[in-house]
């Protein structure tokens, strides 16, 4: 690439010349600030908050420019602190604030809001104009995305995630000027929109326009009640992040301090979801194995994800037989702890409470879903994310950093370095893997590391050879993350350009560790840091550090077949720990049936 | 809420935008002009056929809903039997026009670019019609009122009504 010199705030830069202004000034070390620039995602120039004054070789350029966009220009002059720069990005901020609800105290994000982060750093302490404000709606009634329009600042961070990265476009600009909205079409609520509900909006928001539903005071509920017994599991993911709620860097390992916490937080007892992903990778693995020797439906793919299963649900519902019948971990958890463990244990059933702490926005409404339920009881009772687990820490006044490491407790804690990596895409396909080969060859396999499926590239593939039925085949897999990279692969195999055996689909681009739930990560801190590949990064090193790293080897869940499921696959797991799935419509219309038969009949 | 297109009887209306849009898939900016055809087709943009069109031209429906509030040339709500353009140009402004709009308004129980619930009256503002001699004014259909004043207003929109 040809590079050119650009000068900012009189330092002298070489750099490629596709290079915008805002990433020149960065190697000259300085922050120009932003606040709907989200890098590769979402540079539109809509804020203005980056803008700088230019000349090109002493011929000014017209206004000021947003630096976000602006590409460098060989002999380009670009000053950040001028009276008018200040002065133009400080109005243009007052007037964002002016139509923004700044009831800053009592919002969720306060403390990690960009726009708070912004004010203080700008100095901005009046606001002059008091006009009228956009009208405020609450959307609350999916189970699992809020959207509150008074707090929407129209970036547009979450209409470019939607569409762009994750291919489904829920969120766009509606209707204009004063009346714009960033909104689903028709008004509709979330809970009507083919949303996969991944949180990946919530994520990409600079405030809290897009926000969880919160179920905190429901498990506080729980806990203070002493007639319940309340449990709770925690997803692979989560300790790969929660440290970053309490200052550690973005991907710090702290399993140990967060069972210490939540054992602190009055939960009964404190399992890990890594022991019923451990149980996943059996089920699954057996199921796959019975797919590829008796003729089953193929490629299978796997269901852990319930963000991937609805979209899978509402865009593909013909490949909703090649999804594995598997419940996710979440679920399965839930359906041992009110059978095998209440039986057990000798606890009534309809007394425990079950908790589950996710990096995902999705399994609330996965846990929502009405067949997962088992003789009555609910799998899972409420789902929290991990930044809720953060505040309930918080609201505990529990000293997080201070906090010694702890173990899980027993039954349902235990887990093996398979189970661990779950929460990184790949993880699921690397674990099945290490357990498929070691059933068809008969042996302890002492090379279990599969590199090719790990990775923040959208689409891998790789293959194995591995006996079946005594002969020699060529398994072959692919491992796809983020919804468009999902699609990518089916249209292949609907093609009939690939076929796999073993697909791995995570809804959130870089699996469960970047899921909805997670710790937020600013714009700007993601220039430096990528949280997909240092939170996967965590939890490989975790993997490496274990005793045991196949599932198959976890003594807790083999003693789980010994003792009540005999067998994977067998009439009790089939009870328990699977499920089915249903063609899902979206943007219903009055009369939906006869629009879909005319669609049916005009495609031919 | 406003009911629902009745599929069945708007098929050929359906045929033919289909038919158009195969005719211009392979030029840019396709979701603008087929919104045009719709809109001339339909003579509103109701769900059903954004729906219809978010899956012909393959984008999201928040896309096209999004295109489709934008411009003021298209309309998501049916318009009525009758258009009522009150003027509120300069002239017709200042000689009150705004007080003829509200009472239009109040009688018919819709707000400016509503149609009312029996699909009489469609109400609009709109620019100068030219006449500014006879400030304030306004039409409906072809026919121009004049002079018009707030108490006029029943007995005109009587006439319209069978």
């Amino acid at each position: 690439m040809d590079k050119v010199n650009v000068t900012i705030n009189g330092i002298t830069v070489n750099v490629p010349k596709d290079y915008t202004v805002l990433m020149a000034a960065r190697e000259a070390g300085i922050d120009i600030p932003t606040l709907c620039f989200l890098k590769d995602i979402n540079e539109i120039a809509a804020c203005r908050v980056c803008v700088v004054e230019v000349d090109v070789k002493g011929v000014p350029m017209r206004n000021l420019p947003a630096s976000c966009v602006l590409q460098v220009q060989d002999g380009m002059n670009v000053r950040t602190n001028t009276p008018k720069v200040r002065s133009a990005v400080k109005m243009n901020v007052e007037l964002i604030l002016a139509n923004h609800n700044r009831e800053c105290l009592t919002c969720l994000r306060n403390g990690t809001c960009e726009l708070q982060k912004l004010c203080d750093e700008l100095g901005i302490d009046d606001i002059e104009f008091q006009g009228a404000k956009r009208e405020a709606k609450i959307d609350n009634l999916s189970y699992s995305i809020v959207r509150d329009s008074s707090k929407c600042i129209l970036c547009g961070r979450c209409v470019s995630t939607c569409r762009d990265v994750q291919g489904i476009g829920i969120l766009d600009f509606t209707k204009r000027g004063f009346k714009t909205e960033v909104a689903p079409a028709f008004d509709f609520s979330m809970k009507d929109v083919p949303c996969v509900y991944c949180g990946q909006c919530i994520q990409a928001c600079p405030v809290a326009a897009l926000r969880e539903r919160s179920y905190i005071d429901d498990v506080w509920d729980a806990i203070d009640d002493p007639e319940k017994f309340v449990v709770v599991q925690t997803a692979p993911a989560v300790r790969a992040s929660l440290g970053e709620e309490f200052g550690y860097p973005v991907g710090t390992d702290v399993t140990g301090k967060m069972v210490a916490a939540l054992k602190r937080l009055g939960f009964d007892k404190v399992f890990d979801t890594n022991f019923s992903a451990d149980l996943t990778i059996l089920e699954e693995g057996t199921e796959l194995l019975s797919r590829v020797t008796n003729g089953g439906k193929l490629p299978m793919i796997t269901s852990c994800s319930p963000g991937w299963i609805r979209y899978c649900e509402l865009n593909y519902p013909e490949f909703l037989d090649n999804l594995s019948t598997c419940k996710s971990p979440q679920q399965m958890f839930g359906a041992i702890v009110k059978s095998y463990y209440a039986e057990k244990e000798g606890i009534d059933p309809s007394k425990i409470v079950s908790v589950s702490v996710m990096p995902c926005t999705s399994k609330k409404t996965e846990a929502n879903r009405p067949e997962m339920e088992v003789d009555g009881y609910r799998d899972v009772d409420y789902s929290l994310t991990t930044r809720e687990l953060g505040d309930m820490i918080k609201r505990a006044r529990i000293s997080f950093t201070k906090l010694p490491d702890e173990h899980t407790d027993s039954i349902l804690g235990d887990y093996t370095g398979a189970g661990a990596i779950f929460g990184a895409t790949g993880g699921v396909m690397e674990a099945a893997l290490r357990t498929v080969a070691d059933i068809l060859t008969g042996k302890d396999l002492d090379s279990i590391e599969y590199q090719a499926v790990r990775g923040i590239e959208g689409v891998k593939e790789a293959s194995v050879v591995l006996p079946i039925g005594g002969v020699d085949t060529e398994v072959k897999v692919a491992v796809a993350h983020g919804t468009a990279n999902a699609a990518k692969v089916l249209e292949s195999v609907k093609a009939g350009e690939k076929d796999y055996h073993f697909i791995e689909v995570m809804a959130c681009p870089g699996g469960c560790v970047h899921g909805g739930g997670q710790s937020h990560v600013s714009a700007k801190a993601r220039l430096d840091v990528n949280p997909k590949i240092n939170r996967a990064n965590a939890l490989y090193e975790l993997d490496r550090s274990l005793p045991k790293r196949k599932s198959h080897k976890n003594p807790e869940v083999m003693k789980l077949y010994e003792d009540y499921l005999k067998e994977p696959n067998g009439h009790l797991s089939h009870k328990l720990l699977h499920t089915h799935y249903v063609k899902r419509d979206s943007y219903i219309v009055e009369q939906e049936e006869e629009f879909a038969k005319m669609l049916e009949k005009l495609d031919k | 809420m406003i009911k629902g297109l009745d599929v069945r009887a708007n098929e050929r209306q359906f045929i033919e935008l289909k038919e158009y849009i195969d005719s211009i898939r392979q030029s840019q900016g396709i979701l603008m002009q087929t919104l045009h055809k719709a809109q001339e087709i339909f003579g509103y943009l109701p769900i059903e056929v954004q729906k219809f069109i978010a899956h012909e031209v393959d984008v999201p429906l928040a896309e096209v809903y999004g295109v489709a509030t934008f411009y003021t040339q298209f309309s998501i709500t049916p318009k009525g039997k009758h258009k009522i353009g009150v003027c509120l140009g300069t002239a017709c402004y200042v000689k009150g026009s705004q007080l003829v709009l509200d009472k239009l308004s109040k009688e018919l129980k819709v707000s400016v670019g509503e149609t009312t619930e029996d699909n009489e009256f469609t109400l609009e503002a709109t620019r100068c019609l030219g006449c500014c001699g006879l400030a304030p004014v306004m039409m409906i259909d072809g026919d121009v009122y004049g002079k018009l004043e707030p108490k006029k207003i029943p007995e005109i929109l009587a006439k319209y009504k069978d």
